[in-house]
């Protein structure tokens, strides 16, 4: 099995798609000639060509609207947000028209697109710049979000989205374009919508996606070499639609749980799984269900600042020791 | 000047010229969009609309709409404006490269455009910038130190806009180009715009800083209809660099970009942003339409991006080395040097002190940077509401008592 980045998985999967269908376009800043901000579409200019890669004016409102007009038209979008920060300007067209066009044309004509776009903060780009606002998308009817943290999954929900026939907005993060992970040879489209027990365990589930599904399992792993605790990771993938059984299946085995989530606090992804474990799993709960996320600050710029706003693998090791302690059950 | 300066159609030479159809009487040929692109290209004089005052060459030259008196002292100050804000431009590149800034974003080449449009701004005016403009910041009285805290990530900004007359950078593309409405629109209401008693030069006017990139965006169409409904004393003041990142002007616009404020209803005016006496003639003259109740007014300033986008970014991927050395020629700091020292208005002497006080100007922006201070943990809570608010409070709490215990730690928490 190859062992790829991140970042390749995303650029092989693109390209595969497009050779393998004709109506799978690019759209976005910078993604041509420049290659993508994060150098994602490098090389599928000059393969592709401009009719198929297209560079667009710096107008995000401008080019997920003209992908929402190219989806209707039965074309297959994929929109590349430099930064999730940046959908903010094109909030109506995906929020309003994207999500919306299916059912209020009379489920006449559907929106076979993909936004793909990273979040996600800790490389010193401020505070307008490295925000976690997925949670805008996973509360909307009408959008798919999906929030890959291996490569491995990057190319099959990838494979996925462009599949699907309606809008999906595809997070990436900017700090796992260069992690690696092994990648078969043929990679089958996920389904949407399903979670997975990414390493399964018996004393507490952590549950996580995107980034802080991978600090989910270096701190899982730290917790069973160094103490004997066996965490169990769930691997969102997901958020909408969000898969409540594989939550719930896991905390009725393990009876506690705890939630790492990149956004803030307060109405964020954190708090519909906690919900969703309090009405599923409420009789095998030991312990209160608890949240570990970022600051409720806009994300400082100073270094380590910044690193003290976020939450990172001490927090969540912190919350695991407490949960455990709250279970009664610390070794 | 008279308006129709900017309404009357386009004469059929100047279509050729320009490679582009404006006005009713181009209807019937309009261009193909090669013509338009090589048209757009061509630009590099500027077309037969450019407004120039001081030739490549170092040549005065007259303009008849625009003229401008200056006295010898105010050419050397502007020289000497354009020379520092060009050192310590220089020198924020560098000091990236050491590793004392995580990112510098380059004003060279853009110095004229700046210096002139900022030295043409009153103390009581208001500018709101994107984030390349440095030599403003310079002539709002912005210590080139200040600066650094957003470069090495420190702050978001440190001076006070009340104070300074002078916008914090702003980085998410054309966003300013509203709030420079908004704030124009407040001057009027106010009656801080077109009085006619006392000194009329009391009157207030802003003007906003953007790219030819974030013309496209719908922030700054807004701001520019808004500015106009309302009749807002605010110059909009477009430095078309030739570079949007790696787009070039022709993925943003198929007209010049100053032909946009005729759709708008206001004057646009397109002035070689490499000649600092036009970018200040033009743009006391915009500045004063808007002072007297005449605004807005679109500037155009021509002019190109001599370095890479950021520290970041590689140019030579993109873009030929040719456009560069066409408008190295172009320079607009060695344009007045020339001029200054053809017409005897400084002697060498004075080009040595401007250059010595360069250096110096260099060594403190250096020692300032590296000395920098990290920020204390505590201030990421106390600048997110102007009232106390009791979640961030408790936040702040926690993160204290927890910092008493263990060194190093996070407030990205437990909750
Ligand atoms: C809303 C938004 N979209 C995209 C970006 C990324 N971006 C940063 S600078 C830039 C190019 C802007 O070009 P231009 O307006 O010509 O200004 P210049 O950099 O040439 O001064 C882009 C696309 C951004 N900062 N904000
Ligand atoms: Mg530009």
């Amino acid at each position: 099995m190859a062992v790829i980045t991140y970042r390749q998985a995303l650029h092989d999967t693109l390209r595969e798609e497009m050779l393998a269908d004709e109506d799978v376009f690019l759209i976005g800043e910078e993604i041509g000639v420049f290659e993508g901000s994060y150098k994602i579409t490098a090389g599928l200019l000059d393969e592709f060509g401009e009719k198929r890669v297209r560079d667009t004016p710096i107008a995000e409102e401008g080019f997920i609207g003209a992908a929402v007009g190219a989806a209707m038209q039965g074309l297959r979008p994929v929109a590349e947000l430099m930064t999730i920060n940046f959908s903010l300007i094109a909030l109506d067209q995906i929020v309003n028209h994207a999500a919306k066009i299916y059912g209020m044309f009379g489920g006449q004509c559907s929106v076979p697109m993909v936004m793909r776009t990273p979040g996600g903060g800790g490389q010193q780009l401020g505070a307008t710049h490295s925000q976690n606002i997925e949670l805008y998308y996973a509360f909307v009817p009408g959008l798919k979000v999906v929030a890959p943290s291996t490569p491995a999954d990057a190319k099959a929900l990838l494979r996925a989205s462009i599949a699907d026939n309606d809008p999906v907005l595809f997070l990436e993060n900017l700090a796992l374009y260069n992690t690696k992970g092994e990648v078969p040879e043929t990679v089958e489209p996920a389904e949407i919508g399903k979670a997975a027990v990414s390493r399964p365990g018996n004393d507490i589930t952590i549950i996580g996606y995107s980034r802080m599904a991978t600090v989910a399992h270096q701190v899982a792993d730290k917790l069973e070499d160094e103490e004997g605790i066996s965490a169990e990771v769930v691997d969102l993938r997901s958020l909408r639609p969000l898969d409540r059984e594989t939550l719930v299946e896991s905390v009725r085995k393990t009876n506690c749980a705890v939630i790492a989530e990149d956004d803030w606090l307060t109405y964020g992804i954190g708090a519909e799984i906690a919900a969703s474990i309090s009405d599923g799993a409420f009789d095998s709960l030991d312990a209160p269900v608890r949240r570990v996320a970022a600051a409720e600050v806009p994300l400082p710029y100073a270094k380590p600042l910044e690193r003290a706003a976020l939450p990172s693998a001490e927090s969540l090791t912190t919350a695991v020791h407490e949960t455990l302690e709250a279970v009664g059950r610390r070794r | 000047m008279s308006p129709e300066h900017w309404t009357r159609p386009s004469r059929p030479d100047e279509q050729t010229r320009n490679g582009t159809a404006s006005g009713p009487a181009a209807t019937s040929a309009v261009p193909t969009r090669e013509q338009v692109i090589a048209g757009l290209r061509a630009t590099s004089e500027g077309g037969a609309d450019l407004v120039q005052l001081l030739t490549p060459e170092g040549q005065r030259v007259s303009h008849p709409d625009f003229d401008i008196e200056v006295t010898d002292e105010q050419l050397r100050g502007m020289y000497r404006d354009m020379v520092l804000v060009r050192r310590a431009d220089r020198e924020g590149n560098a000091l990236q490269r050491q590793g004392q800034l995580g990112i510098w974003v380059p004003l060279l080449g853009q110095e004229a455009a700046q210096i002139g449009a900022g030295r043409a701004m009153r103390p009581q005016d208001m500018a709101f910038p994107s984030y390349r403009e440095h030599g403003v910041a310079w002539c709002r009285g912005v210590d080139p130190t200040e600066l650094l805290g957003i470069f090495r990530g420190t702050d978001h900004g440190s001076w006070d806009p009340n104070t300074t007359g002078m916008g914090l950078y702003t980085i998410v593309i054309g966003n300013q180009c509203l709030n420079a409405a908004g704030y124009a629109m407040g001057q009027r209401f106010e009656g801080r715009v077109g009085n006619t008693g006392g000194d009329s030069a009391d009157n207030e006017a802003t003007m906003t800083f953007f790219g030819d990139g974030a013309t496209s965006q719908g922030d700054v169409h807004e701001g520019m209809v808004w500015a106009a409904v309302y009749d807002a004393p605010v110059v909009f003041f477009c430095q078309n660099n030739q570079w949007a990142i790696s787009e070039p002007t022709e993925r943003q616009t198929r007209v010049p970009l100053y032909e946009r404020a005729r759709g708008y209803g206001f004057p646009g005016i397109r002035v070689d942003g490499n000649d600092v006496l036009a970018s200040l003639a033009v743009t006391r003259w915009a500045l004063d339409e808007c002072r007297h109740g005449n605004g807005p007014v679109l500037i155009e300033a021509f002019t190109y991006r001599m370095d890479a986008h950021t520290t970041s970014d590689d140019a030579s991927r993109y873009r030929l080395d040719d456009d560069l050395e066409a408008w190295k020629l172009k320079d607009p700091i060695e344009r007045l040097r020339v001029h200054l020292v053809r017409e005897q208005i400084a002697d060498q002497e004075f080009l040595d002190s401007v250059d010595a006080e360069a250096d110096e100007l260099a060594q403190r922006f250096r020692d300032f940077c590296v000395n920098m201070p990290e920020p204390p943990p505590e201030r990421m809570f106390s600048e997110v509401y102007a009232e106390e608010s009791p979640v961030v409070a408790a936040q702040r709490q926690d993160y204290l008592q927890y910092l008493d215990g263990f060194a190093d730690s996070a407030a990205g928490g437990v909750h």
